[in-house]
């Protein structure tokens, strides 16, 4: 039994297809690497685990628990945070507060209306966030007006964001996107150091297939809206249903 | 004090101090002077300053904080004041019951609206509020008019009931008090060869201006507040954050509900009338202007707003064409007509011109508002620093920029 | 049923005044992504144009007529129209009473200047800024037109009236084979629906059969691309303002003679036309159309006696009702597409 379990699950969009009776088992503590042609339905197969859209058919537990019909809030507090492909963060707020956002989430739950106690003298808060973002390497711009951030910071933000919150799966949408091969494997050493240090479920959908290799324990190849093959990383390089797909020989 | 910052306390005091000293401050001019029309330190335009500055104050927090743009907080104003006004009737002349229902009922009506409206966002919000402020209006003139006496508007009456108060034998209508002190009363003190006048009706609603002053300072520094910010800046990642965006709208809509049937109250407790007017969207505008004028979503800016437009619009409605022919007769004759003829359409009657033209000027040049301008001239002053001394007393330190 | 139908022909005039004002609004919108708080002044500037030109037409000047006299037993003074002394009095009183329809030739030019300079003076700053901006600045504008309006032609309303052959009304019952005297409708109503349709007509034939309008449709679907074609969107969609500001005009102008003007009716079907474009979905010219006449019909029927015995007080609100139904259960407008100012 994995920690997220996805059971046969569709969603079409019209006429079109996008995922096909998929079936998923994502062990705990483990990076699991989702890849595929573009059109595979991976981000299709994200947005149904965090809320954002709403399977046809099937079922997608975590620990235990299903996530179908839940907003994405709710998704979250359970445990389940997302990286996004563009980074989303607070742009109007400076970089600490956009890393106590999470703590107090984390803390008081969906809603809660403190609206008679002061951010600053929140001690406590304050210093998971500041730890999070020296960890991040970000001590420095603790007062810097997020939206000002270069790209890569403004990931790294994002990334601490969801830590702070000690997500139990890290969803991450293609992490390296328009990243320099530089700044992509800086990258790959943070996510590194993260599953080592803090024991954190990944699933990563990504293109580049070196960060791929550099991350992955297991490798979910997925083609059509369908997983089509499942296993290992040194398994999967010359697997002939993978380049089958990859090079459009199918039928 | 309690939860402030230094820099927030030093506004609080600044604040108290203009607000408590104000008959002093805004009577520069003695009786006698030709500039004393400029006086601002009369009993009616004080409290409209007070008033007016809580109505802002609320609407910044739900404008300010989370950029919902709400065309129909006049309804909320209106609302305090007809509920206001039957307390008067029905219950005692005492302001306290009144101003209480007048919050309550308020904030009962800005949850109902609040909870429909904001299930939308953007410019719908603004539309679906705007359409529920011009139905109350509509209906508080037609079909409400036993609750709102449809055109003539609220007012008291020989035959209320006043259950509390002791029977009225004098034959006149009895005028809002608290425990004694009537609203309407003024005490005189004599200070320097010159009478101050000191108005109950001003200190009740400058008190209150204050609490509610601290109150938004303290939300505004709250996890809350920074909620609020957060919904502004991106409600997508709020959502993947495990934070539910709308309860927290929809409590900073109530609040600032709230805020406008205070004032709503406020208004009835100092002239015991209530029309329908007050909730036509002309006023709902008003509160928009007031806030942008002097700078969305910063402390000070709402009251700074306030005060400017219920100053202006007092003081450009006394100029008419012999005032500026005695200001430009300097010039020469036929200099002196051409400017009179310039300015006239802005002056008299045409300061709603004079507001519109600022207001476009403030949007396109000074989105940040009045506040904005401050800190720019203040900047100007820093850059050369020889220039002068820098004074903190003359250049207090502007509210921080929390929109930013 | 005769009542019912009443109603509707009283709802239609109305219902084509929101149509042209919220078609204009929702050009303005899908070509140039702008939230213009103006559009109810450029309507009451048309109206405006339309009380101008009566005023101008009834210019007249002074002669003694030394043959008359008054009762005083002083020489008559006679007026005339400077158009009558050039025309001939026939032709003369004819343009003078035909004030309204002649003012079209004033207004369309005039408002095309005026949407030219809006556009180019001031909206195209606010292409970049967030849509609270654009709200908040042609709010401010607005107020600025509405003050110099009053300013320049007073508080009142200024009675115009229509050409003296479509005063009065006549009885459209009989025509469709009604009673006598059931369905009593005024000659310039048919008239400004009449208008109303040409000009709602031409608009979509020309966005749909001319190379310009292909352009601005296709501009209006997705900007970037069709910028990408090395076509100079931007001086269409200039040229997209001056029109949609001269339906807002001349529909204010023919309006004149149903609600005389005054200077809030800017303000007064702003609020309502804004109503209607979110009720016929933002950036959709058919739901725009649609929605005007829908509502203006609805109101119609609201004012009907029976209607308001059974619900006091509704045909006040019922178009705020509507829209408030409308955006909750189809949030974006009975014909409004996917993805506009949904953020």
């Amino acid at each position: 039994m994995g920690i997220l379990e996805i059971k046969n699950v569709s969603k079409s969009f019209g006429g079109l297809k996008a995922l096909n009776d998929v079936n998923l088992s994502v062990q705990e503590n483990t990076v699991h690497a989702i890849i595929g042609p573009n059109g595979a339905g991976k981000s299709t197969l994200l947005n149904c685990l965090v809320g954002k859209l709403i399977p046809d058919t099937g079922s997608v537990t975590f620990e235990g628990k299903s996530l179908l019909g839940r907003k994405p809030f709710e998704i979250n507090q359970l445990g389940v945070s997302r990286v996004f492909q563009t980074p989303e963060i607070f742009g109007d707020l400076t970089v600490l507060e956009n890393v106590m956002i999470p703590c107090f989430a984390k803390r008081d739950g969906v809603f809660r209306m403190h609206a008679l106690e002061t951010v600053l003298r929140e001690a406590e808060i304050r210093e998971k966030a500041e730890s999070v973002l020296s960890d991040m390497g970000m001590a420095d711009k603790l007062h810097m007006h997020s939206a000002s951030l270069s790209r890569g910071d403004k990931r790294r933000l994002e990334m601490a964001m969801c830590l702070a919150q000690e997500p139990k799966l890290l969803l991450l949408d293609e992490p390296t996107a328009g990243m320099a091969r530089a700044d992509t494997n800086r990258t790959i050493d943070l996510l590194k150091d993260i599953q080592a240090s803090r024991n954190i479920t990944m699933v990563i959908i990504e293109h580049d297939m070196h960060v791929v290799f550099s991350l992955a324990e297991r490798i979910t190849v997925m083609a059509q809206g369908t997983p089509i093959v499942e296993d290992v990383p040194e398994n999967i390089k010359g697997h002939p249903k993978v380049q089958e797909a990859y090079l459009g020989g199918a039928h | 004090m309690r939860g402030l910052e230094r820099k927030d306390f030093i506004l609080l005091a600044f604040v108290t101090a203009i607000a408590l000293l104000a008959p002093i401050i805004l009577n520069p001019f003695p009786a006698d002077s030709p500039l004393a029309q400029f006086n601002a330190g009369y009993p009616d335009l004080m409290q409209r300053f007070a008033i007016y500055g809580i109505f802002a104050v609320g609407f910044n927090i739900l404008f300010g904080l989370t950029g919902y743009l709400s065309f129909g907080h006049a309804a909320f104003l209106g609302i305090g004041s007809y509920a206001a006004v039957w307390m008067f009737k029905l219950l005692t002349m005492n302001v306290l019951p009144a101003v209480l229902l007048s919050v309550l009922l308020s904030g009962a009506f800005a949850l109902i609206i609040g909870f429909i409206s904001l299930r939308r966002s953007g410019i719908y919000f603004s539309i679906l509020t705007l359409a529920f402020a011009q139905m109350s209006y509509a209906l508080a003139y037609s079909v409400l008019t036993p609750i709102t006496n449809g055109e003539t508007g609220l007012q008291l009456s020989l035959n209320d009931p006043r259950v509390l108060d002791p029977v009225n034998t004098s034959g006149s209508l009895p005028f809002p008090s608290l425990f004694g002190i009537k609203m309407n009363a003024v005490a005189e003190i004599e200070a320097l060869g010159r009478v101050y006048q000191f108005p109950a009706g001003y200190y009740f609603c400058a008190v209150i201006f204050l609490i509610a002053f601290y109150l938004s300072m303290r939300i505004f520094r709250s996890p809350f507040g920074l909620m609020l910010r957060a919904v502004k800046t991106n409600q997508t990642r709020m959502a993947y954050t495990g934070l539910n965006p709308r309860p927290y709208t929809l409590a900073a809509f109530v609040i600032s509900g709230m805020y406008a049937g205070l004032a709503g109250g406020l208004l009835a407790a100092m002239d015991p009338l209530a029309g329908a007017e007050r909730m036509q969207w002309t006023a709902s505008g008003e509160v928009v202007l007031m806030t942008i004028l002097g700078g969305v979503g910063t402390l000070l800016g709402p009251i700074l707003g306030a005060g400017f437009i219920k100053y202006f619009e007092n003081i450009f409605s006394k100029i008419n064409d012999n005032v500026l022919h005695q200001w430009f007769s300097f010039l020469p004759d036929g200099m002196e007509d051409f400017v009179v003829t310039i300015l006239h359409p802005f002056v008299g009657k045409g300061w709603h011109l004079t507001l519109g033209v600022l207001f476009m000027l403030v949007v396109i040049f000074l989105p940040g508002g009045l506040i904005e301008g401050f800190q720019r001239i203040g900047r100007l002053f820093r850059r050369r620093p020889k220039a002068g001394k820098d004074d903190p007393e003359h250049h207090p330190k502007p509210a921080p920029h929390v929109a930013e | 049923m005769d009542a019912i139908l009443l109603q509707i022909l009283n709802g239609l005039d109305k219902g084509s005044a929101y149509a042209l004002i919220a078609l204009g609004l929702t050009l303005i919108f899908g070509t140039l992504g702008v939230v213009n708080f103006a559009h109810g002044a450029l309507f009451m500037i048309g109206a405006f144009c339309a009380v101008a030109m009566n005023r101008l037409l009834s210019l007249s000047f002074e002669t003694i007529d030394p043959t008359r006299q008054d009762f005083l037993g002083n020489p008559l003074k006679v007026q005339t129209h400077y158009v009558e002394a050039w025309f001939g009095p026939e032709i003369g009183n004819a343009i003078v009473d035909w004030a309204v329809p002649v003012s079209l030739l004033l207004t369309v030019p005039i408002m095309v200047l005026v949407g030219f300079a809006m556009e180019r003076g001031l909206i195209r700053f606010f292409y970049k800024r967030p849509h609270a901006d654009q709200i908040l600045v042609t709010f401010g504008l607005a107020i600025v037109i509405q003050e110099v309006i009053k300013y320049y032609f007073g508080a009142n309303p200024i009675p115009t009236p229509a050409p003296s052959m479509f005063r009065g009304s006549f009885d459209f019952g009989v025509l469709i084979g009604f009673e006598p005297n059931a369905i009593i409708y005024p000659y310039w109503r048919l008239v400004y629906f009449c208008f109303a349709a040409v000009v709602i007509g031409a608009v979509f034939a020309f966005l749909q059969f001319t190379t310009f309008g292909m352009v601005v449709r296709a501009g209006m679907a997705d900007r970037e691309t069709v910028g990408l074609l090395g076509i100079d969107i931007d001086k269409r969609f200039t040229v997209m303002f001056g029109i949609a500001a001269a339906v807002a005009g001349v529909a204010g102008a023919m309006y004149a003679p149903i609600n005389s003007p005054n200077y809030h009716m800017g303000m007064d079907f702003l609020v309502l036309s804004f109503v209607v474009v979110v009720v016929g979905g933002m950036g959709s010219l058919p739901g725009a159309v649609a929605a005007g006449f829908l509502l203006g019909v609805l109101e119609g029927i609201a004012s009907m006696k029976e209607v308001i015995d059974l619900i006091p007080g509704i045909n006040q609100v019922i178009i705020y009702l509507v829209a408030i139904v409308v955006l909750l259960t189809r949030p974006r407008g009975l014909m409004g597409r996917k993805g506009v100012m949904e953020d």
